[in-house]
């Protein structure tokens, strides 16, 4: 990464006869004119006027600001940063396959139907479900195509006084967000010391009004809630369902399936588990699967074979929820996670697990003497440090993280989970060497060290990156988010 | 451990990490769960792992499965010309592959292309801000109805025109179902939405919102003329549904008086990818700023000195409110908003201009043809339209069928006897001289 901003702005080179583009010669007469002027714009945006290489080289240069997985090592805790393998991209920017029109008759896309039916399938093995559907966009879309799924089951067995989903205190954001916005009042089961649901707590709120539950397993914690069977028969006993938050499914590959431990619909984030790229924020895809007796109210449209062994798209399952996307999801995310599934092969897909949880467990074992641990026992691929073990420092979690970028590592998540004030949650993933994650256990360990003795240089950190310390509550209280904000301001 | 070149451990790393760990195998590590919850036989029904060679033999077969098709498709999806610099830039790993930029420190490229990008899509619609961008323009439709009845508060009611996109209008409606909204659509008359009956239904006085959409599905411009009064006078927020190319000629979202502008960027110049991803932008009034669900991305100054950029207004997002946030999206379409960016700053206004002329002229060429030559009958005599227009047509299946057989994609089929056809700057003459050929065809069979 370069530690030099790069501080121009594509619009900083308009100039009025620059242009990037050449299309071929209008063949036909120019009739736009012929629309109503009331009907056209007034005039011209102020988009920049700019020549293609220096185009180029402002975006070259803008990448070298950024750092990514292929960068370095990315231990953001929940947020499943492994590597995004090459031929995935490959296999994505295929000139037929993204050259499909989505209204396109089933007839000429049964190779893209294909690919879609048989990722559905692969995702039901791996998630112990019935039925896939690859609509929802991304994790959050997901969990709402999945309560609009319980929602949708409840109503057709006339249980429409379920208006309550119970969310774990320790849940993502996302979780509770999801429920409203489907319209749910949300209850908060209590957490144990240990980060697993208080089953006590539950049974108190669990009653013929509660629609479902909302649970990650592993935790965000990093822990198993081995409590989960229980769980699941003192939910199912009321007439709710398990919904399965797919974002730490991980380092369930080769080890348990969510249908296997009661859970009734879930959603996969293909941009964690399945090593899509993340984009810088997206596109992500957020497949929802359910167990048998639910496949009904999944949304339309759906891709289904046929008993001639063809594909069609169906679009008019009365049952089905509804439809939450305007074509059939994000195809060229699926693509990736299709030829990622094929290039692990099942063996590789069971050894995703393992490795990731030896990985983390061995930076947990490494550091857990200089960093405060409140929760022991083996993680699963993510655990979470209270801070640093010795407070008298004041050095705080936020400063560790800072700290970390100075050495070329990206920061964990940090303040998340809300179970502890210092939270630094950290998720190595299982592509990571045992050279990449010794280092960050040294630099981890110095970063310790000096915040002991010369705790302003972690205070003051990071001192290398090509910004520092950024004034967030000037962005917030003076909010200027386009380039014509700024222009007017100076 | 099973040995694949994802996976770097080696067997002494195995045992060396096992032994500051302290267990005695990587099994270990997961005698918390239950033994009949375990995986059975520790292993998947997948097939077995794929060389690269074999994965590229797989995609092969089913890149073979396709038929691709000349596209006068459009619905909202269009088959426009992307320079070579937009996919060899967006993919450039350094903005590829990173996460979400929370650290401003080593995520300046993600933040400015974001920024820039925010700049763009404001100037295309003439408001104030427009947040990093939601997943499509059917699920941006439904936040900006969500966000109707936020801002009204005791006002649980939006209107939607019966021109909005079917595929949009289901999103919505499906999101107005569990939210509890009462969403009602007003009539279309003659391929427009019926002015009077959007009059008659702000009367009651319970409306929140109006959502409309110019270019409309049919591909006409509406005019919106008075609309803004209308629904202002009700208290009311009024939405444009637009797919953004058009917005580089068309009357904006701001000069109709809306308060917010959505819509579908795939015209923007993204492959069609069988549907996704494409992109759902959103803009609004500077007054709504704090109620816009997503992203946003902001200036500021560092300790430096410096401009720099962060995420900002993270007040409202669902990581802070929970369940009190506006919307659960999380999110953003990221690398789509890269390649919407470079796009337009490639184009420019002169480009974008050009484009819209291009496949305007393109269009009406084309049916000037089918006129001619054949007894197709444009749908809505009068109404003006852009790059895409409805023909009444007897053989609508046969037509599909036909052109498939040919190698076109004649348009999309939106009732028995009607067939949408768009037309972009990629279309030639030969190519439009056959979908005529066709059309005509089709009638004598």
């Amino acid at each position: 990464m370069n530690n030099k901003l790069y501080d121009k702005l594509i619009f900083n080179y308009s100039q009025p006869q620059r242009k990037g583009y050449k299309l071929r010669k209008q063949c036909f007469e120019t009739t736009i004119d012929k629309i109503p002027a009331n009907l056209l714009r007034s005039k011209a945006p102020e988009l920049p006027s700019v020549d293609e290489p220096t185009a180029v080289r402002h975006y070259t240069n803008l990448s070298t600001n950024n750092f990514g997985v292929d960068t370095g090592f990315y231990p953001l805790g929940s947020c499943t940063m492994k590597y995004n393998p090459k031929i995935n991209e490959e296999i994505a920017a295929d000139e037929v396959l993204k050259g499909l029109h989505p209204a396109q008759p089933s007839t000429t896309v049964q190779g893209a139907l294909e690919a879609y039916f048989t990722l559905q399938q692969m995702l039901s093995e791996i998630g112990g479900m019935a039925e896939f559907t690859l609509n929802p966009y991304a994790g959050a879309h997901g969990e709402l195509t999945g309560l609009m799924v319980i929602h949708a089951y409840h109503d057709a067995h006339g249980q429409t006084q379920r208006t309550k989903v119970i969310v774990p205190d320790s849940a993502h954001g996302t979780n509770p967000a999801s429920a409203a916005v489907c319209g749910y009042q949300i209850v908060e089961v209590k957490s144990m010391t240990d980060g697993t649901v208080d089953v006590e707590d539950l049974k108190t709120k669990l009653d013929d009004t509660v629609a479902a539950i909302m649970m990650t397993n592993p935790n965000t914690v990093g822990m198993f809630e081995k409590n989960i069977p229980e769980i699941a028969e003192l939910v199912h006993s009321v007439g709710a369902l398990m919904y399965y938050d797919g974002a730490n499914l991980n380092p369930m590959l080769g080890i348990a399936r969510p249908g296997d431990m009661g859970f009734d619909v879930m959603h996969i984030n293909l941009h964690k588990t399945f090593s899509t790229p993340h984009g810088g924020g997206g596109p992500g895809s957020g497949p929802v699967g359910v167990r048998k007796g639910l496949e009904d109210f999944l949304p339309n449209p759906r891709v289904v074979k046929n008993a001639d062994n063809t594909f069609s798209v169906a679009t008019d399952s009365s049952d089905a929820l509804g439809q939450i996307s305007a074509w059939l999801g994000n195809f060229a995310v699926e693509l990736r996670a299709l030829a990622y599934i094929l290039t692990l092969g099942a063996e590789g897909v069971a050894t995703v697990g393992p490795l990731a949880t030896l990985n983390a467990n061995y930076i947990k074992a490494s550091l857990d003497d200089l960093y405060k641990l409140p929760i022991s026992g083996y993680c699963k691929h993510e655990f979470v440090f209270d801070g640093l073990a010795d407070k008298s420092t004041e050095v705080t979690t936020l400063n560790v993280a800072k700290r970390l970028l100075d050495f070329g590592f990206h920061a964990p998540t940090i303040y998340f989970p809300l179970l502890f004030h210092e939270s630094l949650m950290i998720e190595p993933t299982e592509t990571e060497t045992k050279e990449t994650l010794d280092y960050f256990i040294e630099v981890m360990r110095q970063i310790a060290a000096e915040a002991r003795e010369t705790p302003e240089v972690v205070k003051n950190a990071p001192h290398t990156t090509p910004v520092v310390h950024p004034d967030d509550t000037k962005a917030a209280l003076e909010p200027r988010t386009t380039w014509r904000q700024i222009n007017e301001q100076y | 451990m099973y040995q694949h070149r994802y996976f770097p451990h080696t067997t002494d790393d195995v045992e060396k990490m096992l032994e500051r760990i302290g267990a005695t195998s990587v099994n270990e590590l997961f005698n918390d769960i239950p033994e009949h919850l375990r995986l059975k036989n520790g292993t998947y029904n997948l097939p077995e792992e794929h060389s690269e060679i074999e994965v590229r033999e797989y995609f092969s077969r089913l890149r073979a499965n396709n038929k691709p098709l000349v596209c006068f498709a459009g619905a909202g999806f269009y088959d426009h010309y992307s320079p070579a610099v937009v996919a060899s830039i967006a993919s450039r790993s350094e903005l590829l592959t990173a996460y979400t930029p929370y650290q401003p420190e080593i995520s300046q490229g993600t933040l400015q292309y974001i920024f820039e990008y925010q700049s763009m899509i404001a100037e295309l619609t003439g408001l104030d801000i427009a947040n990093a961008s939601l997943y499509d323009g059917a699920t941006a439709t439904a936040e900006a109805m969500l966000m109707c009845v936020a801002v009204a508060r005791k006002k649980n009611r939006v209107l939607i025109s019966a021109t909005v996109a079917p595929n949009v209008r289901n999103v919505v409606e499906t999101y107005a179902r569990y939210h509890k909204i009462r969403l009602d659509i007003i009539h279309e008359k003659d391929g427009v939405t019926d002015v009077n009956a959007l009059k008659s239904m702000l009367e009651s006085g319970d409306v929140a919102g109006v959502i409309a959409s110019s270019v409309n599905f049919y591909g006409i411009l509406e005019d919106f003329t008075g609309w803004s009064e209308l629904i202002k006078a009700q208290k009311a927020l009024f939405v444009i549904n637009t797919h953004a190319s058009a917005l580089g000629v068309v009357k904006t979202p701001a000069e109709w008086g809306a308060d917010i502008a959505v819509g579908e960027a795939q015209s923007l110049g993204f492959p069609l990818n069988y549907g996704g991803p494409g992109l759902g932008y959103m803009c609004v009034t500077k007054a709504l700023m704090r109620k816009m669900p997503g992203r946003i991305v902001g200036a500021t100054t560092d300790e430096k000195g410096q401009r720099v950029f962060v995420l900002t207004l993270q007040a409202r997002e669902q990581h802070i409110r929970r369940e009190k946030a506006t919307s659960n999206i999380c999110s953003n379409q990221g690398i789509m908003t890269l390649y919407a960016s470079i796009y337009l700053a490639l184009l420019g206004a002169e480009g974008l201009r050009e484009v819209n002329v291009q496949s305007n002229a393109a269009a009406v060429y084309a049916l000037g043809q089918i006129e001619q030559r054949s007894s197709a009958k444009l749908a809505f005599p009068g109404k003006p339209f852009l790059n895409e227009f409805v023909i009444i047509t007897p053989n609508v299946d046969k037509i599909i069928e036909r052109g498939a057989e040919q190698g076109i994609l004649p348009g999309v089929k939106i009732g028995e006897d009607r067939l949408m056809i768009a037309f972009t700057e990629m279309r030639t003459k030969e190519q439009i001289d056959q979908l005529v050929q066709l059309i005509k065809s089709a009638e004598n069979e």
